[in-house]
């Protein structure tokens, strides 16, 4: 007797698997589908081509004058190239440029343990970073003491200066807006309404007006011949104005943690730091970390304004570099340049807080 | 319990501002601190930029340098702080910078409202035109009927409508927003004429995909003087500033540049003798060692070598000195005689 042997299933039709069913059921599933897809294979016929061969296949990249690129159809790198120095690091004295290398190279080893999940000591070696690195950059930076030579500030520049400025935005809005945030939400009148006023005014005005008042109406209201240094406004501005930005978003992640557990860490007999740090804070600033990711963004962004009152950020320290009548007519391939530069940073920051998100995954997230 | 709400709360600021009394302070204070505290734009071709090593040069901060030259004989001892358009005056009244030598305008509210002195002038800028060679014309008063690519919100929008008007002539504006947008639209031929100040022009010139086919007629229509300015109240460090320009505008006109100053020096011509300090008042009028304008000379040269490295035919630009030549050549450039 014979084994039944159940005829082989027949393959699926060749239009609903492999490319070309995912082309069907994706793209042309119905004819609206298809002819807004069709017009949008025809818009990027039209546009990347053109862009891949102005950006790669027809730029120059040797080089080392404007006469190189005369005659080229595509991109003028060359412009970026003499420059880059300049680009990262402002007008800093180029024999000095190892400060800043060091100084960023040694945030890039610090911040490596962070990231290794067997490392026992992450919280002396967070606020190692937040202490006591600060100090150690501003003193390569500034120099002035350890045999180092003096550079002052109006010399920072460039992607470093950048880097700076968000760095200590960054770093000095995070804990002020969260002590706000608590501030707003505390029982105690006075607390409450410095925390509203506060908040309130500086969410009121736009940062270029808080840029502009440090560097223009300071200097009149300060006695003659007092320098407040100009980097520094800059910075106090940009940290208290992103700091009540940063409380709006905490308290949106205090108000979303149940009564239940305020109430069960009172009922412990916690104080009300202890029960703010262990208890609801982990919780809230865990929910709000896009919104708190997403604000430092826009701060690193942000951070362009400063070419407003004079200081050369990447930004301008690139457009200051169209200015110069060997290199007129290349402001096109300084702000692709700068462009892809904010991309970079601010498309790890965003990957950066998705895995963060991933791995403080615990369940209440849909 | 009611709770309180605060909601809002304006914040009203005064401020007093202190007089700027410091008579005779800024030269001390300079020689004191080493250096020049300078103010220049941000950047702008050929009157103020920075190479890719960092070095200011053009021919605003060329007059920062005659400065400092003057008066520490070395024209090196020069600080910039790049200073955009809007600060710029803050700067020079809180002190922050000994002088300010950034393109600016010399006008009756700005001299007698700001606290400033303005100095001279080191560019007589203005507004002009610039059409295609193609278009065959050679005066602004051909351009009856004529499209005009025009920044939107300037000033020289509102003069091009004025001298339109004053001439009986009509023209279609073609506004854009920023200075590289208008020059995109000349070039792609969306309009038969550009105009800006004549400074600009030339830097837009550059810009074209073919700078030869364009030409900056020679009509300027408006006046704009620019010039180095000091804060009021120094007449000692304001005259320094003014007579650092005029040394370099008497060098040109008697014949002294960065080359033959050493030569000069054994000359018999009595002016020259005392330009270079070598008879008459030489540097005790402005407190200034008397060697002052030779070393403005041979480091920094006279006006015509300025112009011609920054903005003239030595450079990019390639400017003619039209309203900028000397008085005794065509121009608008004069300088009180030294003795």
């Amino acid at each position: 007797m014979s084994v039944h042997t159940p005829h082989p299933d027949m393959p699926p039709p060749i239009l609903n698997v492999g490319v070309l069913g995912w082309l069907r059921s994706n793209l042309f599933s119905s004819p609206l589908h298809s002819a807004l897809s069709l017009f949008a294979i025809y818009l990027l016929y039209l546009t990347v081509p053109p862009m891949i061969s102005w950006v790669f296949l027809e730029a120059t990249w040797v080089g080392d004058s404007r006469e190189a690129c005369a005659g080229g159809g595509g991109a003028c790198w060359v412009f970026v190239k003499v420059r880059i120095n300049q680009f990262m690091y402002g007008f800093f004295p180029e024999s000095e440029y190892w400060r800043i290398n060091l100084a960023f190279g040694l945030l890039i080893v610090l911040a490596i343990p962070l990231f290794i999940k067997r490392f026992q000591s992450k919280g002396k070696l967070a606020i190692f970073i937040l202490v006591v690195y600060p100090i150690i950059t501003f003193q390569l930076f500034s120099g002035g003491n350890f045999g180092l030579t003096h550079v002052e500030t109006s010399r920072w520049g460039g992607l470093s200066l950048t880097l700076i400025l968000a760095g200590v935005g960054i770093v000095a809005s995070l804990p002020l807006g969260i002590v706000l945030a608590l501030g707003r939400r505390s029982k105690m009148p006075i607390v409450k309404s410095v925390s509203v006023v506060f908040i309130e005014f500086w969410r009121g005005v736009p940062l270029i007006t808080v840029l502009f008042m440090s560097s223009v109406m300071l200097p009149l209201f300060l006695p003659e011949g007092t320098n407040f240094d100009k980097l520094l406004r800059a910075m106090i501005g940009i940290a208290l104005f992103q700091s009540a930005y940063m409380a709006e978003v905490v308290r949106g992640g205090l108000a979303a943690i149940p009564k239940g557990q305020y109430e069960a860490a009172e009922a412990l007999g916690l104080s009300y730091w202890k029960s703010m740090g262990l208890i609801i804070l982990p919780q809230a600033l865990k929910l709000v970390i896009p919104g708190i990711v997403n604000t430092f963004i826009a701060l690193f962004k942000d951070t362009t304004l400063v070419l407003i009152i004079g200081l050369f950020d990447l930004l301008a320290i690139i457009q200051q570099a169209f200015a110069d009548p060997d290199w007129l007519g290349y402001s096109i391939e300084g702000y692709v340049f700068a462009a892809s530069i904010f991309w970079v940073f601010c498309f790890s920051m965003s990957r950066y807080s998705m895995s963060l998100e991933k791995k403080l995954h615990t369940g209440h997230a849909r | 319990m009611k709770k309180i709400h605060v909601i809002a709360s304006a914040v009203a600021l005064t401020a007093v501002m202190s007089s700027n009394a410091f008579a005779g302070a800024t030269l001390d204070g300079v020689k004191k601190k080493g250096f020049v505290q300078c103010g220049v734009s941000t950047g702008l071709p050929g009157f103020s930029s920075a190479d890719e090593k960092g070095n200011w040069s053009g021919l605003d901060v060329d007059v920062c340098r005659a400065v400092a030259a003057a008066v520490f004989g070395d024209a090196g001892k020069v600080k910039y702080t790049p200073l955009t358009a809007k600060e710029r005056f803050t700067a020079l009244q809180s002190g922050e910078i000994d002088m300010l030598s950034r393109n600016t305008t010399w006008t009756l509210t700005r001299d007698s409202s700001l606290g400033l002195n303005f100095a001279g002038v080191n560019y007589y800028d203005g507004q002009g035109f610039m059409v295609t060679k193609t278009l065959g014309v050679k005066s602004a008063l051909e351009l009856d009927g004529a499209s005009f690519c025009i920044q939107a919100g300037t000033t020289t929008e509102l003069n091009l409508a004025d001298y339109f008007r004053a001439n009986d002539m009509s023209y279609t504006p073609v506004t854009f927003d920023s200075s590289d947008e208008t020059v995109k639209a000349f070039d792609a031929g969306r309009c038969d004429a550009l105009t800006s100040d004549q400074s600009q022009l030339y830097a837009l010139r550059i810009k074209l995909g073919n700078p030869d086919g364009a030409v900056v007629l020679p009509e300027v229509i408006s006046k704009e003087p620019l010039g180095p300015v000091t804060a009021q109240g120094d007449d000692e460090w304001y005259k320094i500033v003014r007579w650092s320009l005029f040394a370099m505008l008497n060098a040109e006109e008697l014949g002294i540049n960065s080359g033959n100053v050493d030569e000069l020096m054994s000359s018999a011509d009595p002016n020259i003798r005392r330009l270079l300090g070598k008879e008459g008042i030489k540097g005790s009028g402005l407190g200034l060692p008397d060697s002052w304008a030779t070393d403005i000379i041979k480091q920094v040269g006279n006006y015509a070598e300025a112009f011609e490295r920054n903005v003239g035919m030595g450079s990019a630009l390639k400017i003619a000195r039209g309203q900028n030549a000397l008085w005794n050549k065509g121009g608008l450039q004069y300088a009180p005689p030294i003795r």
